[in-house]
């Protein structure tokens, strides 16, 4: 990380947090700054990271604006995190998405649909195109041919999956402990990541758009990340009914990855419209407002995928599957090119984020007694 | 848009915690209250905003608080702090009523956590609100406006006109336009003086201008004088009040806690000509915490200055504005404008002074001190010899006055003539007087206020519902 005005504004605003600590039972990021006295660009993009944006210890602060102190963590923090996602992206070149996020996602959203719009017609004669289906084994690659699926599919996932990697890596290095991992610390990071321990707020949640606590994103968020999951798994079991087991798409509608992907779909779309909505009643003050086209960007394309996924399994005996079947493809294409690119990458970094806090742990608070 | 013209049951002046402990008791005793807070709503809740806990006896561990914290302990800390300046009957009645205020204010939304650190060791005898006080007032005001309540911001309290010993109507500025309430009982919990600068200047003369006040400069004592030029029994001596060491870099007013400075004890400290005038290691910060802002508020230009060294730097709470550091002793005291001749003097005497062999402990007294030195220091004595060298420049710090509104144990305000004001009680900083005499424990002023404000929301209830 740079010594950027965002850096410095956080160096202050941790300063004076360390020198007070009333919030520390909200989450980890306090008892996390109550470890060092100074705070190099990396630990303040760890705790960037590390902060799950709830907004408690903006309501409970005593020097929140208009204070002169004008401390505000949610929002500062925020800023150094989105500054965080340009320096570690790889290949840096491509940094770039993260400057016009909410444009860049819509863009290539367009692009990715018009181009598996383009392909399916391609295959298909100008009539059949329309036409419906009989859903017999290998109906779908009718429309868009299984080879080319998994050529596209694979490829931009792998290299997705590569360049996060590849960002995790530099986040490590800036912003990772100096002390080893551990099977322990992993256990208790991955733990505190999937229950969203740290939107917890100290036990009630967090402060949707007043001082009054809710577990509303919690919730939500953990109906659309448990619904993703679910939608993965569903693409999984599909992947190895077919290639290991032989048995060709499209699957029943009780079969495993049919409903996997049914209340992975329904639970995402849930997940997804809910957080959006939050977002339009939301207090923009702990909010950083150039985060918010990202984020938006990214809810609406996680629902679109969900909506046109469930509504592809609606239609699939009917003449529209085919168009069903290729914008719903392109939706999903787009997010796998967009996942080192989007909001996606705070999974990453938060997660190593609470790696680092895990390894921390026992470390003990500088001064006090 | 509340009705300002119908007669509330209780008129509530303030908006901090003693204000809100006051105004929820009297509407869940069923009666209709207005609350005027002179502060916008940002920074309402006065002094609160910026406390942490509140000081609690307990027989047995509970949630928040562990091991025991019995009445008489509670009672002789109070006793030594105060140099017996208090008022027995009233403070152990304070003090067994702070066992049972949990579970009102959990019900009131306000949340505890477990002491972790930076918190001079009172995880035994406070319990430490979640968030802190503004986190606090955040649970209290939600819970009087789900509760009913009328809550004025920006409103101030000019005058509460007695006659024949009782409040007949209330001037108050609302949004800066006068206007005249009437209530059948009126609560003032709206704090001490120590904002009113002027009013601080008849007792303190010029020192004043190197005061900080640590809290809301909405606390000027407005209503507080409005009720002794009425008639009212003040009790308390203006000049005392609790007074920290502040890092004299603090703001005026609303530094809150962060500007505070727990160096003391692993120091030397100096006057502004170099010398020194205290025992720095009297006793374990928490319980000298509130003696030194007075100390330095007693020396030339009210200003005095720490100096430690490397190996005493860790052992204190990171400070809001970083120590002034230098290679030496005189490279510091050149920093702080001192007189470096004069400092490495003062410096190389306590370091002659300094009786070795003793192991050292910063959590007891450790017995390591000076001998031959006026003042010595008596523990923690270590020489101050490993560079670099940390200063930080020291100014009293004010969180609130003492002088008060004298009340009885049912916190109705007494006349003069030491009756009962008719109508008229007292809770909070307003009355902290009748208890604190002068000293201070940590957390107590919460104490009093919830103890009080509960007592007076009670009372002014039963009175006008009657």
């Amino acid at each position: 990380m740079q010594e950027t005005e965002a850096v410095l504004n956080a160096r202050r605003e941790m300063e004076i947090c360390n020198a007070c600590r009333y919030c520390e039972g909200f989450c980890a990021v306090f008892p996390a700054v109550e470890l060092r006295r100074d705070f190099s660009a990396g630990d303040l993009s760890y705790l960037a990271n590390l902060c799950h944006g709830c907004r408690g210890c903006y309501y409970a602060c005593q020097y929140a604006p208009p204070h002169e102190w004008g401390i505000n963590v949610p929002r500062t923090l925020a800023e150094v995190r989105a500054e965080s996602y340009v320096a570690y992206a790889w290949p840096q070149p491509l940094a770039k998405a993260f400057e016009r996020n909410g444009v860049v996602v819509a863009v290539v959203v367009a692009l990715s649909i018009a181009l598996m719009l383009l392909i399916a017609m391609a295959i298909s004669s100008p009539g059949q195109f329309f036409a419906a289906r009989p859903m017999v084994a290998d109906a779908f690659y009718t429309v868009v041919p299984l080879w080319a699926m998994q050529l596209v599919g694979i490829g931009t996932f792998g290299f997705s999956l590569f360049a996060l990697w590849k960002g995790a890596c530099n986040f490590w290095a800036d912003a990772g402990a100096k002390q080893s991992i551990t099977i322990a610390a992993i256990g208790i990071a991955a733990w505190d990541a999937v229950t969203l321990k740290n939107l917890g707020g100290g036990g009630d949640g967090c402060n949707d758009n007043s001082e009054a606590f809710s577990k509303r994103r919690r919730h939500l968020h953990h109906a659309m990340a448990g619904g993703f999951m679910l939608c993965f798994a569903a693409t999984t079991v599909g992947f190895i009914y077919h290639s290991f087991l032989g048995w060709a798409a499209p699957y029943a509608f009780i079969s495993l990855p049919v409903l996997l992907g049914t209340v992975g779909g329904v639970l995402l779309t849930i997940g997804t419209v809910g957080l959006f909505a939050m977002k339009l009643v939301e207090d923009p003050m702990p909010v950083a407002r150039k985060l918010l086209g990202g984020d938006v960007a990214m809810l609406v394309l996680l629902a679109a995928t969900a909506v046109t996924g469930l509504f592809l399994l609606a239609v699939r005996a009917t003449g529209a599957m085919g168009i069903a079947m290729a914008i719903h493809l392109g939706f999903i294409l787009a997010l796998f090119m967009l996942l080192p690119y989007s909001k996606m990458v705070h999974g990453v970094y938060r997660s190593a984020a609470l790696l680092r806090r895990a390894i921390e742990r026992d470390m003990k608070p500088l001064g006090g007694e | 848009m509340p009705d300002r013209k119908q007669t509330y049951d209780v008129l509530v002046a303030g908006g901090g915690n003693a204000a809100l402990c006051a105004a929820i008791t009297a509407r869940q005793a069923g009666a209709s209250v207005l609350l005027l807070e002179s502060a916008p709503k940002a920074f309402r809740g006065g002094n609160s905003r910026h406390t942490r806990n509140l000081r609690a006896m307990h027989d047995a561990p509970n949630a928040v608080l562990t091991d025991a914290y019995k009445e008489d302990e509670y009672w002789d800390d109070l006793l030594r702090v105060t140099g017996g300046n208090t008022n027995e009957e009233m403070a152990r009645m304070t003090i067994r009523a702070s066992s049972g205020v949990f579970d009102w204010m959990k019900a009131c939304g306000v949340r505890f956590q477990p002491s972790l650190t930076g918190t001079l060791n009172l995880g035994r005898t406070n319990a430490f609100f979640l968030g802190g006080g503004k986190a606090l007032l955040n649970a209290y005001y939600l819970t009087a406006e789900k509760l009913g309540i009328d809550i004025l911001y920006d409103t101030e309290v000019i005058s509460m006109n007695i006659d024949d010993g009782s409040v007949r109507s209330i001037d108050i500025t609302y949004r800066g336009f006068p206007e005249t309430v009437h209530a059948r009982c009126v609560v003032a919990s709206c704090g001490g003086f120590q904002a009113n600068l002027e009013w601080m200047r008849e007792f303190w003369g010029d020192a004043v201008d190197n005061f900080v006040i640590r809290g809301t400069p909405y606390n000027r004592g407005r209503v507080l004088k409005n009720l002794l030029d009425q008639g009212v029994a003040a009790i308390g001596d203006p000049t005392q009040c609790h007074a920290v060491a502040l890092d004299a870099r603090a703001p005026k007013f609303d530094g809150g806690i962060t500007t505070r400075l727990d160096s003391v004890p692993y120091s030397v400290v100096v006057n502004k000509h170099g010398d020194r005038f205290y025992d720095e290691g009297e006793d374990v910060w928490p319980k000298r915490y509130a003696i030194w802002g007075r100390l330095i508020a007693q020396q030339p230009d009210q200003i005095a200055y720490s100096i430690c060294d490397a190996k005493a730097f860790p052992l204190f709470m990171p400070s809001v504005y970083p120590a002034i550091k230098a290679d030496s002793v005189g490279e510091l005291a050149v920093k702080m404008k001192l007189d470096p001749a004069k400092v490495i003097a003062t410096v190389d005497a306590y370091n002659a002074a300094v009786v070795p062999g003793q192991s050292f402990d910063n959590l007891k007294l450790d017995g390591n001190r000076t001998e031959g030195l006026a003042p010595n220091k008596t523990n923690w004595a270590r020489t101050v010899d490993k560079g670099p060298f940390y200063g930080y420049p020291l100014r009293p710090g004010i969180t609130f006055t003492y002088l008060s509104v004298k009340v009885n144990d049912k916190a109705q305000v007494l006349m003069e003539n030491g009756q009962p004001a008719g109508n008229l009680f007292a809770s909070g900083e307003i009355m902290s007087g009748n208890i604190l005499g002068k000293g201070y424990l940590a957390g107590f002023g919460m104490t009093i206020g919830t103890v009080f404000g509960r007592i007076a929301g009670q009372e002014a209830a039963r009175r006008a519902r009657n």
